[in-house]
């Protein structure tokens, strides 16, 4: 066994260099291929507006405690109605901004006159929840101008978006960060 | 009040066809007569970019810092205090992600996806503990890694687990890499980061289910050392492969080892290899046999995997959202249930065709056949080998930190007399 040792030593020691020699020019070469294919920019989150069914997971799914998702609205779409149906309940008492007629929860939607008969509609987005009860009104019987975006000032973007794993129509997708937003455009 | 009057008529029409309609212009926008300006939608953006070059610069500077601190100054304490500075900084500033672990799922989705690239920080994330690994050992578990750290800081009666059971939960973290590659490549989930047992901590927030298994793994984490990172973790895996032909690595003594044996039961991971007594005779004809057996095995051990890795697929794939969507419309046709959820509704109002969810989930079907059989074959030919590495006589004539086992902590060197002797020596220099 004595006069084994020395040449045992030099194999091992001949194997143990090679495979670390193999190991780093694998590694590198992985490295090399994957970030061939790599982009510059990030990916962040966002909803697909047209996908999107308002089915209320956005409101509690997200790793927040208040979701980064939220409603937005491009008023170039609105029709600046007098009975929203994103504001209002089905069969409101009255036209008013009692709470009892209203269809947002937190009462995050101001309702403020612009000339008659419109009415203009903005969120308040630190009240706003991303349940999408507005969305899905004011897609039903309105003009779908109101939707929810994951705002991103809020989202911590996560590599596995929580909602994104519980929606349910898909709408959830990867975009790159230089344009993080998928607006509904009102042409 | 004429308009009113018009938006009930259209409610009546537009609930007739409210499925199909969807963002159609039923009232044109108004011309506005006063001189209100439409507002802009605000576009607030995300984190800027060059805050995810810190993150990677913090990275390879925790590393270059753990390396140092374990290696060369052999210091336990600025370990933990690195570690520390780590688990606050990526753990609960940066709400643990990115981290290494989950890059494993974006890196394969990369590799698998033609429309996916992974961004390149995440991929620095992803090669760089790597890398120090092949050269310093595992210094990235011990100093920067934010669960290892968490479940370090808790560890205070540890107890000692027996070999066999050791090598056998470890096959736990292969069979999860080794789902997470195929979930991350058929674009389905990633499940590292869907469960991963820290996060609820860092930001203080997770879903009940999550929050049970956070708690009782660290609850299990203050008895047994690192559980996560030891029976679970799938970069774990990869860095165990990886230190095993380390360039330099944790050595519990600075020069020789005298035998004392003050070191035997330092470690709480059960990564302290002690020294061999050569077997008898008997002990070692039996284990010959054994090992000629088992490398007999070997196809069977594979084929058996593969099986029943195909027998399982179709439960996997429906991990994938349209093949659960088709699965549960294929159910609805056929009438086995008479509602419909939030899925198949979006699923029938989107104006797919069935043929085409139909056709894709053939194809995430076969897919997950593939993948999933491979994944089977594979976890047999990992156990074989690791019930092989039992029946193969290592031989060792000194107390070493295993290989592949040893996070790098640091916590045997304070055990060695002639590491003490060394740092007096020092501390005279």
């Amino acid at each position: 066994m004595a006069q084994q040792n020395p040449d045992n030593l030099n194999r091992r020691k001949f194997l143990r260099e090679g495979l670390f020699g193999g190991t780093l020019a694998m590694l590198g070469a992985a490295a090399a291929a994957i970030s061939a294919k790599g982009r510059k920019t990030e990916y962040v989150w966002q909803i697909d507006p047209y996908k999107c069914i308002g089915c209320g997971n956005c409101a509690t799914h997200c790793v927040l405690n208040e979701s980064a998702v939220k409603c937005v609205h491009t008023y170039a779409m609105c029709g600046y109605c007098d009975l929203c149906t994103g504001y209002f309940v089905p069969e409101p008492k009255a036209l008013d901004t009692a709470a009892e007629n209203q269809l947002c929860p937190t009462g995050a939607i101001i309702r403020t006159f612009v000339e008659d008969p419109y009415f203009e509609y903005t969120i308040d987005e630190p009240l706003c929840i991303g349940c999408g009860k507005c969305v899905v009104g004011c897609a039903a019987f309105g003009n779908g101008s109101l939707f929810l975006q994951v705002r991103h000032d809020r989202c911590v973007n996560c590599n596995e978006c929580a909602i994104a794993a519980a929606c349910p129509s898909q709408a959830f997708k990867r975009v790159p960060a230089d344009q993080p937003y998928l607006l509904k455009d009102g042409q | 009040m004429t308009r009113t009057r018009r938006v009930f008529t259209l409610l009546i029409l537009a609930s007739l066809c409210a499925a199909s309609a969807w963002a159609i212009e039923r009232f044109p926008p108004p011309e506005f007569e006063t001189d209100y300006v439409m507002k802009e939608t605000t576009v607030p953006g995300p984190r800027a970019e060059w805050r995810q070059a810190v993150d990677v610069t913090v990275l390879f500077a925790a590393l270059c810092a753990a390396s140092w601190l374990v290696l060369k100054k052999r210091s336990r304490r600025g370990v933990f205090v690195l570690m520390l500075f780590c688990l606050v900084y990526f753990g609960f500033w940066r709400k643990g992600c990115v981290c290494s672990i989950g890059a494993i799922g974006n890196v394969c989705l990369s590799i698998f996806n033609a429309e996916y690239a992974a961004p390149w920080y995440v991929v620095a994330f992803f090669f760089l503990p790597l890398v120090f690994t092949l050269f310093f050992g595992r210094t990235f578990c011990a100093g920067v890694c934010p669960l290892g750290a968490i479940q370090d800081a808790v560890l205070l009666r540890p107890l000692q687990l027996p070999a066999w059971l050791e090598s056998a939960l470890r096959l736990m973290a292969w069979l999860y890499l080794s789902l997470a590659v195929l979930f991350a490549a058929t674009a389905s989930a990633f499940i590292i980061c869907r469960y991963d047992p820290f996060i609820a901590f860092f930001r203080f927030g997770a879903n009940p289910a999550m929050w049970v298994v956070s708690i009782a793994m660290l609850v299990i984490a203050v008895f047994v050392g690192r559980p996560y990172c030891r029976f679970l973790c799938p970069y774990g895996v990869l860095l165990r492969q990886v230190g095993r032909v380390s360039k330099f690595r944790v050595t519990i003594t600075p020069d020789e080892c005298i035998q004392c044996r003050l070191c035997e039961d330092a470690c709480p991971f059960g990564a302290i290899d002690k020294p061999t007594v050569e077997w008898p005779q008997k002990e070692y004809v039996r284990g010959r046999q054994r090992l000629l057996i088992l490398i007999g095995c070997v196809p069977l051990f594979i084929a058996g995997g593969a099986w029943i890795g195909w027998k399982v697929a179709p439960k996997l794939a429906t991990a994938h959202p349209t093949v659960a969507l088709a699965e549960r419309v294929k159910l609805e046709q056929a009438g086995v249930f008479t509602d419909r959820i939030d899925a198949s509704k979006a699923f029938y109002s989107s104006g797919k065709l069935l043929e085409e969810l139909y056709a894709e989930n053939d194809e995430k079907q076969t897919q997950f056949a593939v993948g999933s059989a491979m994944v089977g074959g594979w976890m047999g030919l990992v156990a074989v080998i690791s019930l092989l590495r039992h029946s193969i006589f290592w031989k060792r004539s000194d107390y070493e930190a295993h290989r592949a086992g040893c996070v790098a902590c640091g916590r045997c060197y304070n055990y060695c007399p002639r590491h003490r002797k060394w740092k007096e020596n020092k501390a005279l220099l």
